[in-house]
């Protein structure tokens, strides 16, 4: 395969394709395993029966989803330190990612919520402080659509997911708070040990299948780059300097 | 990449401005394409071309508040994205805004500006003498006319003692006083100043009169040649270009 | 650069930003107006009860602040942007934080000054009466406005900037204001019934950290967000 390499990222494009690959069909079939033996094996709730099976995915997402922010605030850091267009596209694959990943905790949070409690939506503080991650998701995504110089855009979104990812430890605590003072029905997460081992693998599993996303979103990302890259040096003519080099 | 670097000496004799090879776009535009320029230490050079050919870029790039895409500028010598914060302090910018608060007076920006720069007030009834606005001086520059703005941009521009000028049009809206005054200053700046120079955006080369040393003509975001400054315009090369 | 001349620029923005809003008026009226305006939409929505107002009271101030006040923050750059004074603003050598920090005091007299007659006009509308700790009210109020016009601030820094800032603006701003809308009604509601579960302290600890995070953080990372 040709090696083309973005000047502007200095990223070779078609290297470590296969490896993700790899990650991803083991984090596909490691999925499947770990629902399996979640579904067979555990025993039904006392209180939820088979309901409580959401968990597996509910509860791997959301932490997941946190390991996405963390990744978006690390790539954030370094671009604005390094100054590298590639690590702006890889906080952006996280974010989108991430977004995904935090929709998906909350969709199920609400149809375990209806069955158990009689209502869609409690405000309990794990299940509010994923739905502020989603919004701060969304805002930086949206962010990222109404800017158009690319340096501009980076250099915002950087600054943006920062400041994000500082926020959401003190979201985490001041939500809690709030439900301790106001005594709530605590959370009814309290695992029998027969449930950890399902979790733990579906939560390996999903974050095998995350790592693939976003190396996919990331690497998709960087050949938009190059091709602008190339499409730039057309319109340049081959003017001096003209390759989209940032020495 | 150039397989060449200008010789940069540092200190006395370095090159006023440089650009080399700067690109920069905008979305998917390019406004600059790759342009190559040079001023010398009192060299007065205009800078001539369509709209939309990418003189105010090339400006802004060198006063550091765009960033080229790609290529490189420097101004007296020093980087302008290495060393932005002390290229700051050589150039003064004068763009088609004129950049003034409306809802302040005339003496309140230049004080404002005399406060941003870490100077002491005390110029500011000269500067405002020298550019005739001593008399409305009190007044919000809201009520003032375009040529009056001007005119206290100007006044804005002289509290900043720079080096080197970056003067986009500067002769807009400008009566016959108005633009032998600019002409006085710019004179002033690159004779008075140690590498001294000017790079001025002109549509009517009549108004920089003797001032000239040359004329760059640009076109589709690069210099595309000379042009004579004793003739009226770079009409002709334009038309050559543009064919 | 020194600290002084950093102060001295500081106090100028700042002084520059408050004198052509003195001159101009028109955002300062509207502004409060917006927030009177809400309080009322509150009124209709909660009331006319006078127990169910009056519990709703301090987040129905908190909602009326963030509204109105969120308005504010876009007309501060606006006033740069208007006659293309940012670009000599930015050419200024030296810090560009202490542009941050001058608009950043002009935004907190401005949100204050909305303060100053939304919170009373608002203890009039849901029968609220002077607490017994005003003091310490003052004290909680003050820090969540700083969080708030501190983010305010900085965030428009971009949203003024781009495309469909009256939307960008609050979007980026708001879910950022929960820890700081939930510390503010805690901490004020707790002092008004007296403090009895002895909680407004971690609140008002939790904005006190929450202020000095974000202020740190918005001084070190401005000259990113404007300088391109």
């Amino acid at each position: 395969m040709e090696s083309v390499v973005s000047r502007a990222t200095g990223v070779p494009i078609a290297s470590r394709e296969v490896r993700w690959t790899t990650v991803g069909i083991v984090g596909l079939v490691l999925l499947v395993v770990a629902q399996l033996y979640g579904v067979l094996t555990s025993p039904p709730d006392r209180d939820m029966g088979h309901l409580q099976k959401i968990m597996y995915v509910h509860v791997p997402a959301a932490w997941n989803a946190m390991l996405a922010f963390l990744l978006v605030a690390l790539a954030s850091l370094r671009y604005l330190w390094k100054g590298r267009l590639a690590d702006d596209l890889l906080a952006a694959s996280a974010a989108e990612v991430g977004m995904l990943l935090t929709g998906l905790t909350l969709a199920l949070g609400m149809i375990w919520g209806k069955p158990t409690w009689g209502i869609w939506w409690t405000w309990e503080p794990r299940l509010t402080s994923t739905a502020v991650l989603f919004f701060m998701f969304v805002a930086y995504l949206i962010l990222r659509t109404f800017v158009d110089d690319a340096e501009r855009r980076a250099q915002w979104s950087a600054v943006v997911g920062l400041l994000g990812a500082l926020n959401v430890p003190i979201v985490y605590m001041s939500v809690r708070w709030w439900r301790t003072l106001h005594q709530m029905q605590s959370s009814p997460m309290t695992l029998d040990s027969s449930y950890t081992w399902p979790l733990r693998v579906n939560a390996i599993a999903l974050m095998l299948l995350m790592a693939y996303a976003v190396a996919h979103r990331y690497r998709s990302a960087i050949m938009t780059q190059t091709a602008d890259e190339l499409m730039d040096r057309l319109a340049l003519q081959g003017a001096p300097g003209g390759g989209g080099s940032r020495a | 990449m150039p397989a060449t670097r200008l010789p940069l000496n540092h200190g006395a004799g370095a090159t006023a401005l440089v650009a080399e090879g700067v690109t920069r776009r905008y979305g998917r535009r390019w406004a600059l394409r790759g342009a190559n320029i040079s001023v010398a230490p009192g060299e007065v050079v205009g800078l001539e071309g369509h709209n939309g050919s990418g003189k105010s870029t090339l400006l802004r790039v060198f006063s550091t508040l765009i960033r080229p895409t790609s290529g490189k500028a420097w101004v007296l010598g020093e980087d302008v994205r290495e060393r932005a914060d002390w290229v700051r302090g050589q150039i003064a910018l004068m763009t088609y805004h004129p950049g003034l608060y409306d809802d302040l007076t005339a003496r309140e920006n230049l004080v404002f500006a005399a406060t941003m720069l870490g100077r002491d007030a005390a110029g500011i009834d000269a500067a405002l003498d020298r550019v005739g606005l001593l008399r409305d001086a009190d007044e919000r520059v809201r009520t003032f006319s375009s040529g009056m703005q001007r005119r206290l941009s100007l006044a804005r521009l002289l509290m900043q003692r720079p080096r080197v000028l970056l003067l986009d049009e500067p002769y807009n809206s400008l009566d016959r006083q108005g633009v032998a005054l600019v002409n006085e200053v710019v004179a002033e700046v690159v004779r008075g100043s140690e590498g001294g120079a000017a790079l001025i955006v002109l549509h009517d080369r009549q108004s920089a009169g003797a001032l000239l040393d040359r004329v760059e003509v640009m076109f589709q975001g690069r210099i595309e040649g000379q042009a004579e400054p004793a003739l009226p315009a770079a009409v002709d090369l334009l038309a050559e270009l543009a064919s | 650069m020194s600290w002084n001349d950093d102060w001295r620029r500081v106090r100028a923005v700042a002084l520059k930003d408050l004198t052509a809003e003195r001159r101009s008026k028109s955002g300062l009226n509207a502004v409060t107006f917006l927030g009177v305006l809400v309080l009322m939409l509150f009124g209709f929505a909660l009331g006319p009860d006078t127990e169910s107002l009056r519990d709703a009271a301090i987040g129905a101030i908190w909602l009326a602040i963030l509204f109105s006040g969120v308005l504010a923050f876009n007309r501060s750059y606006q006033l740069e942007l208007d006659g293309g004074a940012l670009e000599p603003l930015l050419l200024y050598p030296g810090s560009r934080w202490s542009i941050f920090a001058g608009k950043l005091l002009a935004n907190l007299a401005f949100v204050g000054l909305v303060e100053l007659i939304v919170i009373p006009v608002a203890m009039v509308l849901f029968h609220v009466s002077v607490p017994a700790g005003w003091g310490a009210q003052l004290g909680v109020t003050l820090l969540g406005t700083i969080g708030f016009v501190t983010l305010g601030t900085f965030y428009a820094a971009m949203s003024s900037r781009s495309r469909s800032r009256e939307v960008l603006l609050p979007l980026l701003l708001f879910p950022m204001m929960i820890p700081v809308l939930l510390g503010a009604v805690e901490a004020s509601t707790s002092l008004m019934e007296g403090n009895v579960m002895r909680d407004a302290g971690a609140w008002i600890r939790m904005l006190l950290v929450y202020d000095v995070v974000f202020l740190a953080a918005a001084l070190a990372v401005f000259e990113f967000v404007i300088e391109v």
